[in-house]
């Protein structure tokens, strides 16, 4: 035996290679039977596979996208087209149903009130979710759809204007409004009375508490005599203790005399397309504000 | 006797350099790992800009595979080539600049990264200069390999250094066509990859599923054919196993990367031949697991006495099962569920982890004695809780990510009766949170294990006990 070897506890039955390196030497079994069968086997399977499906380049210009069809003329596209298939075969006879009734009559059809319900809250966590959060309950900037409070209406009509158009968005029927910074036309002294005067309607401060003559002449043309807002410029009612940017404090009404912060909402329509845009109508006029 | 007077003198520095190096990095890519799996876990982590998931997460996977692999390839390389083909390293100076500038890449990939300097090419981050950079140190180590295989003293060539020269050179030319990019200009950060499109998705997966197939399976596969039979002090079982499944592995992992691209605007074809030839794959891979376990036969009662070999078996089993599991994931049907999910990121720390980590903590463990002259390691004791605290870090992160990943790929296609998604994105994340958790805890305890053995390793080199 070479010297070299006698670290090793060698094997007799089967016999090396004769080869060793630093010690290291190799027994000559055969591959383990199992090993090789199997191998085969993928191998056939394959290429039965190959047979099947589109499988290898091919220079002629005739099959679908460079490569051999198979025989089953599979694709992926036409495999998504069927799984696909069977989802909106699920839908379909309502989808058909919401198409030819207004969203008016489905309040009163529970079958597919359900339906609306159910898609619009889909689509709802989908796409709404991020800025009025999963229940719809808002946000700082995002309004609460929970509530009896409305920028711009919660019927089913001025909700439907609403989700497809945006507000302040660049769809040409967009919803628009825009508040002045008024601090230079009011001064210093008058936005300080102003902001204490609406801090407090809220609270019920009265119509000749200091500021409210100031207000008058300022913000009643837009927010209302009594602070009871306007839905045609989308001017929020001051007088409820709801606030978008805030808690309706003095300070934070202040900045926004000086430099109005206005929210912006995507429009839709042309993203999710009428149908789904009137479950999402149902769904948030369901949420328990719609008017 | 005869043999140790004539035994040539082996340049074993630079194997120290590389040895202290893969541990030092294995620390920090463990660290990195732990830390962006707690920022997955509480977001609230993420501090803009440098330290966000967004670029600490190829630092995680560069600093594991690259920094720390990739010196354990050149630890390993280097002192099996020597060995078996009995005679010293070539080229001194230029070894030592494989070390060097291997390192420097390394700082200059992850400065890159931490900077927002990415190609963003999944394992393929760093931009031209550094990759410029890596092809002038990877010719370096080529030669240095190729150059010592060349003088050997050996008739043959040992099955290891087959492995280790594939896994050279076929990297050499994955980051070679994979890099291929146009800078902006001389001075300019920012390069664009000459390949567009659905070319450049599938350059990329082919370049990043053989950095799986080539990095971390045939290269750690040398690391096997060397330290398992040396350790177990037992014949390789199947010379011709091993002619086989190398052959056939390198052969068919080339074709594999078009999995990664299932269900995309790849050709369909291209996605057959990938998912086919990676079945076929399965049997080549299971080739080196065999032959690694049934090298122990006859042996087996070693299992218990060493944990060094147990480290390095129980890699084979993790070996085994990730290289089922793969294939498995390569078929279609199953790809669309598992792709894009947390399934994949536990497939990949099966491998990474099992098979990777432990494979080279073995390999670890048996040079660190050799190489600084002691009888043993300071604690074999300690190797054995090594083992066991990983081993249960490995079992928490995958056993947490197979449920996450399969949850999470159930909802994002569950449908209800009235035809509409059940789930939207972000109840699927909130779903996710407790496994989560559960991972960042076994990446925990894996970091823990590698602790101990950072202070095993300080205390065999420390100890003055030598070979006498």
């Amino acid at each position: 035996m070479n010297p070299s070897n006698n670290n090793i506890e060698t094997q007799d039955d089967i016999g090396t290679t004769g080869h060793e390196w630093d010690g290291i030497t190799e027994l000559n079994y055969p591959c383990p039977r199992w090993w090789v069968w199997i191998f085969l086997g993928t191998i056939v399977w394959a290429v039965g596979y190959w047979y099947i499906y589109p499988a290898w380049p091919v220079i002629s210009g005739d099959s679908e996208r460079g490569g051999t069809k198979g025989v089953m003329e599979w694709t992926q596209y036409k495999q998504l087209e069927e799984s696909q298939s069977e989802i909106f075969s699920r839908r379909a006879e309502n989808l058909e149903k919401l198409q030819n009734t207004s969203t008016k009559d489905v309040m009163d059809m529970p079958e597919l009130y359900e339906f609306a319900v159910v898609g619009g809250k889909s689509a709802f966590k989908e796409n709404c979710a991020q800025c009025h959060g999963s229940g719809g309950g808002g946000a700082k900037g995002y309004p609460n759809l929970n509530d009896d409070d409305w920028l711009w209406g919660g019927s089913l009509k001025e909700l439907s204007k609403t989700i497809k158009y945006g507000i302040r968005s660049d769809h040409k029927n967009t919803r628009n409004s825009v508040m002045p910074p008024l601090a230079a036309v009011m001064g210093k002294d008058s936005v300080t009375k102003v902001s204490r005067y609406v801090a407090g309607l809220s609270k019920g401060s009265s119509s000749t508490a200091e500021g409210a003559k100031e207000y008058k002449q300022m913000c009643s043309a837009c927010h209302g005599v009594n602070g009871e807002g306007n839905r045609i410029f989308g001017a929020p009612k001051l007088s409820d203790g709801i606030w978008l940017y805030g808690k309706g404090d003095e300070q934070q009404i202040e900045s926004q005399i000086k430099s109005p912060q206005h929210g912006v909402m995507p429009a839709w329509i042309d993203r999710l397309g009428e149908d789904t845009i009137k479950q999402l109508v149902v769904y948030v006029y369901s949420l328990g504000g719609g008017e | 006797m005869i043999e140790a007077l004539s035994a040539p003198q082996y340049n074993d520095e630079i194997i120290k350099k590389f040895t202290i190096a893969s541990v030092f990095w294995a620390i920090v890519g463990f660290l990195a790992g732990v830390f962006i799996a707690l920022q997955m876990a509480f977001p609230d982590l993420n501090f803009e800009p440098y330290l966000t998931f967004g670029r600490l997460r190829p630092l995680h996977t560069s600093a594991v595979i690259f920094a720390f692999g990739g010196n354990v390839l050149f630890a390993t390389s280097y002192f099996v080539v020597q060995r078996t083909c009995r005679t010293r390293l070539w080229g001194g100076g230029l070894a030592n600049f494989t070390f060097w500038g291997y390192q420097a890449f390394i700082v200059m990939a992850a400065l890159g990264y931490v900077f927002g300097v990415t190609q963003g090419k999944e394992y393929a981050e760093p931009e031209w200069y550094a990759d410029l950079w890596l092809v002038l140190v990877w010719v370096s180590y080529l030669l240095v390999f190729l150059m010592t295989l060349a003088k050997r003293q050996e008739p043959h060539i040992y099955v290891a250094n087959w492995f280790f020269l594939a896994f050279i050179v076929t990297v050499a030319v994955l980051h070679l066509v994979n890099g291929l990019s146009v800078p902006v200009s001389l001075t300019s950060l920012k390069s664009y990859p000459l390949w567009s499109g659905v070319q450049n998705a599938m350059i990329q997966w082919w370049y990043g599923h053989n950095a799986v197939g080539f990095f971390l399976t045939a290269g750690f596969l040398g690391i096997m054919y060397y330290f398992v039979p040396k350790r177990a002090n037992r014949p390789v079982y199947s010379y011709r196993l091993s002619i086989l499944h190398f052959w056939s592995l390198i052969f068919l992992y080339i074709w594999a990367g078009p999995h990664h691209l299932h269900y995309t605007s790849l050709p369909d074809w291209a996605q057959t031949l990938g998912m086919t030839f990676s079945i076929i794959l399965w049997m080549p891979s299971w080739g080196g697991m065999i032959n690694g376990l049934m090298t122990l036969s006859g042996a087996w009662h070693k299992l218990r006495e060493d944990p060094v070999l147990k480290f390095m078996i129980v890699s084979l089993a993790f070996y085994g099962m990730v290289t089922f599991e793969g294939p498995l994931m390569a078929i279609k049907e199953v790809n669309a569920l598992s792709h894009y999910t947390e399934w994949t990121i536990g497939h990949v720390h099966s491998g990474a982890l099992g098979w990777v980590a432990f494979i080279s903590f073995g390999a670890i463990y048996y040079l660190v004695p050799k190489l600084w002259g002691k009888e043993e390691l300071y604690s074999l004791k300690l190797v054995n809780l090594h083992l066991w605290i990983a081993t249960i870090g490995i079992v928490f992160y995958i056993a947490a990510m197979w449920v996450a990943g399969i949850m999470q790929g159930l909802m994002w296609r569950s449908y209800d009766s009235l035809g509409f998604l059940e789930y939207s994105f972000v109840e699927t994340v909130m779903a996710m949170h407790p496994f989560y958790i559960i991972r960042a805890l076994g990446g925990v305890l894996f970091l823990g294990g590698a602790l101990i053995m950072v202070f095993n390793i300080y205390k065999t080199i420390k100890t003055d006990e030598r070979i006498a």
